[in-house]
């Protein structure tokens, strides 16, 4: 089902991850690799430095050490690649309080994919806010501003995604139907690394455990294809 | 969402095109204007106090016509620094706290050519305003229409800079809690040519010599800026975001 890369097995390998902050070392020596159709859960208690693994990943940090590859070369001769083929949606996604649903989309998506309104506006209908297309998001709730953020994931076409607290402020049905999209995703080839604090129920989930004192656990890989 | 997807199924292999620098830049401007537009309070702020910091020279310091023809120019500039000054602070802090610089500076256009099209809006909304006030400013204050004209020139030369500069320092105390202090003293000083520039073409226009010259050094800065002003700024951004 899932085609592989002819170019690299992994899209994103880091080597030797060591990041420090505030004096404490949050890790050290960390190795893994993302692969398409998989989704890894980086997990540790809070603290631990799950949405810094996560900057790093996206680019967004430069605070460490260590080595991180896309495509088996070194990221930094390829940021344009990197930048275009990795999503990161951060606990703060750039949802703008006084633009409605449709607008942010619009501006969220303008530099990385052309995306027909049409496509946009299917896009928050099926995430249930068909209603308040055009209604500016400060009027919305915190779990309906999510569901915006969210959105970008039904027409994302980066084989990355890198997801922080992807679940916050939604319900019960919301988190299903998220958990649904990303298991499709993983089966069609992407790559979805996480974080969350609900154990998310998908099978063959790869895990990047970081340690609360320092000590990074060794990385456990729960190696298995997705349903 | 999820079990059955109408749209199309996204390809996986690594994505090899993007939007151009262009139709990025006018997603970026659309948007902070738009924004503007619907925030007036900011986009009317600074031109308060541009018109309030000009009429309080007539009233403290002197109401005498001799006194303002000659120092007009030198206070519609002061004011309009200080007014583009006080809009700095806003320039990035908001997109720097909703995720919106995050998701710019992950977008695989170079994030010179975005920050440069958010001093273009920046722009737009305060110098480009100031300088449509400034006739107006400037006849109350006795300047004569050839004044008015060479002062209007400089400010519509002089304004771009000051957005320019002032995004540098914008994005360096953009991650500090307290930081618009700070941008004042950070950017102040950096200030002091283009306003030294600036009234002294206005000056040398009222002498009667030509400003042909002065008017082409202010528009070297300004070129200089517009280059230099985005580069360093998009590196002060991304400090600011490795640290937050």
């Amino acid at each position: 089902m899932t085609e592989p890369l002819q170019h690299a097995d992994h899209l994103l390998r880091a080597e030797g991850l060591e990041c420090e902050r505030d004096g404490r070392m949050l890790f050290s020596d960390l190795s893994f690799s993302i692969v398409p159709g998989t989704l890894t859960r980086v997990e540790g208690p809070n603290g631990s430095g799950k949405t810094t693994l996560l900057r790093i990943l996206a680019g967004l940090n430069d605070n460490w050490s260590g080595q991180v590859f896309w495509c088996g070369e070194p990221r930094q001769k390829q940021w344009d690649q990197v930048r275009r083929n990795v999503l990161y949606l951060g606990h703060r996604p750039g949802i703008k309080m006084l633009l409605t649903p449709l607008e942010n989309l619009q501006a969220l998506v303008a530099g990385r994919q052309a995306v027909s309104e049409t496509v946009l506006v299917q896009a928050l209908d099926q995430v249930g806010l068909g209603p308040w297309t055009h209604v500016p998001c400060g009027q919305l709730s915190a779990g309906q501003k999510r569901r915006v953020a969210l959105a970008r994931l039904l027409f994302a076409d980066e084989p990355v995604w890198l997801l922080d607290e992807a679940f916050t402020a939604l319900d019960v049905d919301a988190v299903a139907a998220v958990e649904g999209l990303l298991e499709d995703r993983v089966r069609q080839g992407g790559a979805v690394v996480m974080t969350t604090h609900h154990e998310p129920a998908m099978q063959g989930m790869r895990r990047i455990r970081l340690g609360s004192a320092g000590e990074p656990e060794p990385v456990a890989r729960v190696a298995g294809e997705a349903s | 969402m999820g079990q059955q997807q109408p749209l199309s199924v996204p390809v996986l292999d690594p994505v090899t095109t993007s939007p151009g620098l262009w139709q990025s830049m006018v997603a970026v401007l659309r948007r902070d204007l738009r924004l503007s537009v619907r925030q007036k309070q900011d986009l009317l702020n600074p031109l308060l106090f541009f018109v309030m910091v000009v009429a309080l020279f007539p009233l403290g310091v002197s109401p005498e016509s001799e006194f303002l023809r000659e120092a007009g120019a030198g206070i519609l500039w002061v004011g309009a620094l200080l007014a583009t000054l006080l809009s700095l602070d806003h320039l990035f802090r908001f997109d720097y706290e909703d995720g919106t610089l995050e998701q710019m500076a992950l977008q695989p256009q170079p994030l010179f050519v975005l920050v440069l099209a958010k001093t273009l809006a920046h722009w737009l909304v305060t110098g480009l305003p100031l300088v449509i006030l400034t006739p107006m400013l400037g006849m109350m204050l006795f300047l004569d229409g050839n004044s008015v004209a060479v002062l209007c020139l400089t400010l519509l030369i002089g304004t771009p800079v000051l957005s320019l500069i002032g995004s540098v320092g914008a994005a360096l105390t953009v991650g500090l809690r307290a930081g618009g202090v700070l941008l004042s003293l950070l950017v102040i000083p950096l200030y002091i040519p283009v306003l030294i520039f600036g009234t002294g073409t206005v000056m040398a226009a009222a002498g009667g010599s030509d400003v042909s010259g002065h008017l082409a050094l202010m528009a070297a800065i300004l070129v200089l800026a517009v280059i230099l002003a985005p580069l360093a700024a998009a590196v002060a951004l991304k400090i600011s975001l490795s640290a937050s």
